[in-house]
């Protein structure tokens, strides 16, 4: 399988997540640079984390008019898997591939921490065969990811079982403390109403060997893997 | 030539941590009478010269809808002047 990894002026986890699908998940991986047209022969694409743009404006605001948009958006539409991480989560969002926007953290600091999230929806490209209700500990890195969207419609994302991820202490438990930048509903990750299409604020990338303080991150790439050989 | 403002700022069902953070330090700082505060962006754009008035307010709000904010959380407010 292919996985093509978006490269922004700014991306910073695009080498990361470059290793852990070539290197850890033994699949083939390419970077493809945010100025092409075409996303080639992949598989699957992810937008890495980082700060693209310098995150001028808005968060993933100025990224989402690169050229390569227009094929993400077209291969998202065609059914293939996309997934945003942290700032390729935003680019998501501000594309309309994805629902909500990022506020500010509740704390207004920048959050580089351990956090635990628990696995809400068992039928995504990035959560295929992961139990409902596994909690993982990942790593975030963030400034905006106080997800956001107005009640009526966060009823409506519930209620079509679109949030993929949320906040919750080890015990799998949404607490208030541990939704640590003040997200709506504790929503840490979300996908489309196809399921084809996921974002994600934890860097599942930065905790995919035992190394690393954690190996929870390599079973979402797992989980891909396995969706792109079933596909 | 045309110069126009955009203001953007967040909805009022929004809330705003920055405007908190600095509302509290006012607090901090004495200046009890201030009872809130909302953080938003400003932009000002040249238009070329020659561009009409209608069609520069025109062009100015697109911009300002479909770049300069973010529909899901921000407004927007356009005033262009000649």
């Amino acid at each position: 399988m292919k996985i093509g990894v978006v490269v922004f002026p700014g991306s910073n986890c695009d080498h990361d997540t470059y290793h852990v699908a070539k290197h850890v998940m033994g699949q083939e991986a390419s970077f493809i640079w945010h100025k092409d047209a075409s996303l080639g022969d992949v598989d699957a694409v992810i937008l890495p984390g980082g700060f693209a743009y310098g995150d001028y404006l808005r968060t993933g605001a100025v990224a989402r008019f690169s050229p390569i948009m227009r094929a993400v958006t077209e291969f998202a539409a065609k059914g293939g898997p996309v997934i945003g991480i942290c700032n390729g989560f935003q680019v998501l969002q501000e594309a309309g591939l994805l629902p909500g926007a990022m506020l500010r953290n509740k704390t207004v600091k920048f959050l580089s921490q351990a956090v635990h999230v628990r696995v809400e929806r068992d039928d995504t490209v990035l959560t295929g065969g992961v139990p409902v209700g596994t909690v993982l500990t990942l790593p975030i890195a963030h400034g905006e990811g106080n997800f956001y969207l107005p009640e009526a419609e966060l009823d409506r994302l519930e209620g079509e079982g679109r949030v993929v991820f949320r906040y919750v202490a080890k015990d799998g438990q949404v607490t208030e403390e541990a939704n640590v930048n003040g997200s709506s509903r504790a929503i840490a990750g979300v996908c489309n109403g196809k399921r084809n299409v996921v974002g994600l604020m934890p860097h599942p990338e930065r905790a995919s060997e035992p190394q690393l303080g954690s190996a929870d991150g390599r079973r979402l790439f797992e989980a891909l893997v396995g969706v792109l050989q079933r596909a | 030539m045309a110069k126009a403002r955009v203001y953007v700022t967040l909805k009022k069902s929004v809330f705003d941590p920055q405007g908190k953070t600095i509302h509290d330090a006012l607090g901090t700082l004495g200046y009890a009478s201030v009872a809130a505060v909302r953080q938003g962006k400003f932009f000002e754009l040249d238009l070329a010269p020659g561009v009409p008035a209608a069609e520069a307010r025109r062009t100015v709000e697109e911009i300002a809808e479909k770049v300069l904010s973010n529909p899901v959380i921000e407004s927007c407010r356009v005033e262009v002047d000649q």
